[in-house]
């Protein structure tokens, strides 16, 4: 008359794995809804400059991205070392962006036009020579918002 | 002859080939957000004419950075450390000094009379100048400016400066303006 039984032991009984799929699904779309692909393919170095007071980039429909840096080696035995603009999938000169600029904003919505920005991702080691004659090129073309992109890092005031 | 029943298909591997297309997106999956600092460009004069703004020199709060990366900040050099807080001295003028603006009252909602800056930053880099410092500094004038507006924010309604809503947001945004210029681009060489 012991309180325990004993000999008989009662193996646990599998776990029920019918559910396994349906998470796996949930998962899966939720990963399958927010992946982004990559648009471009960058033929420029860009290693972003870190800054403090930076803000989020806020609806991807209404951002241009200008890229400015070295060539990266495989372009760099055609273009040389000095550092250029990237605009789509292509290198372009200044004069380019006034085109690059409208045929973005033709893309857009009505309502949208007035709140495209531009995001300038540009190596950290470039030059402002090149950076001014953009953002002129911008004022030209009437595309005042820009953002200039960083990434977040404070060792500089150290 | 009975008829023969559908067989169930063997829903067994369903989980597998979920995981496998849940890794693949996964691995693909790049969360980051981009992040910057935005500016207002200002848009481009009509004609061609030089227009002199009056602005006394007081008011005018110059910062240079030459092609060695180096800043002249009112005629000081200055390590990039201490940019912020003399940019705070510059706008807030505590003590009423001679040498720093001038401030002007004006009606400010929730605020009442306020007296406001007539201070505004000028920035002016050289062709040289490397990005990553140019950044460095446009960072701190910013960061002077937000401190400020954070700080009044706190003292007044108790949020921070981005938490708050639009209209008392503006009214800060009235009191410590992002007034930061840019020189028109001049061609020096160097």
């Amino acid at each position: 008359m012991s309180k325990f039984k004993r000999g008989t032991k009662k193996g646990v009984g599998a776990i029920n794995t019918a559910s396994l799929p349906d998470i796996v699904f949930m998962l899966l779309f939720f990963f399958m809804v927010t992946t982004v692909m990559k648009e471009t393919t960058l033929k420029v170095n860009i290693t972003l400059p870190g800054a403090t007071q930076i803000k989020k980039l806020e609806k991807k429909s209404l951002v241009s991205f200008i890229y400015i840096g070295e060539p990266t080696r495989a372009y760099q035995s055609l273009y040389g070392t000095t550092p250029r603009i990237q605009l789509n999938d292509a290198f372009a000169k200044v004069d380019d962006i006034r085109d690059f600029i409208s045929s973005e904003r033709d893309a857009m919505d009505e309502n949208d036009k007035a709140l495209m920005t531009v995001s300038l991702k540009v190596d950290q080691n470039t030059k402002m020579g090149i950076v001014t004659d953009v953002k002129q090129a911008l004022r030209k073309s009437n595309a005042l918002k820009i953002n200039y992109s960083t990434r977040k890092d404070d060792s500089f005031l150290k | 002859m009975a008829k023969r029943e559908l067989q169930e298909i063997n829903a067994g591997s369903m989980a597998d080939i979920a995981f496998l297309l849940l890794i693949f997106f996964l691995v693909t999956t790049t969360m980051d957000t981009d992040t910057g600092i935005a500016r207002k460009l200002p848009p481009m004069p009509e004609h061609q004419e030089k227009q002199e703004n009056k602005v006394k020199e007081r008011n005018v709060f110059i910062v240079l950075i030459n092609k060695n990366d180096q800043l002249l900040v009112e005629g000081k050099p200055t390590k990039i450390n201490q940019l912020r807080e003399k940019t705070k001295e510059f706008i807030v003028n505590p003590l009423n000094k001679e040498d720093l603006p001038e401030k002007k009252t004006i009606d400010v909602p929730y605020f009442g009379q306020y007296q406001v800056t007539k201070g505004i930053i000028s920035l002016q880099n050289d062709r040289g100048t490397s990005y990553k410092s140019y950044i460095q500094v446009q960072n701190e004038l910013a960061a002077a400016i937000n401190e400020l507006r954070d700080n009044l924010a706190m003292q007044k309604f108790g949020k921070k400066y981005e938490d708050l809503p639009e209209d008392q947001a503006d009214a800060i945004q009235k009191i410590y303006p992002m007034a930061i210029s840019e020189a028109e681009p001049k061609n020096v060489g160097g």
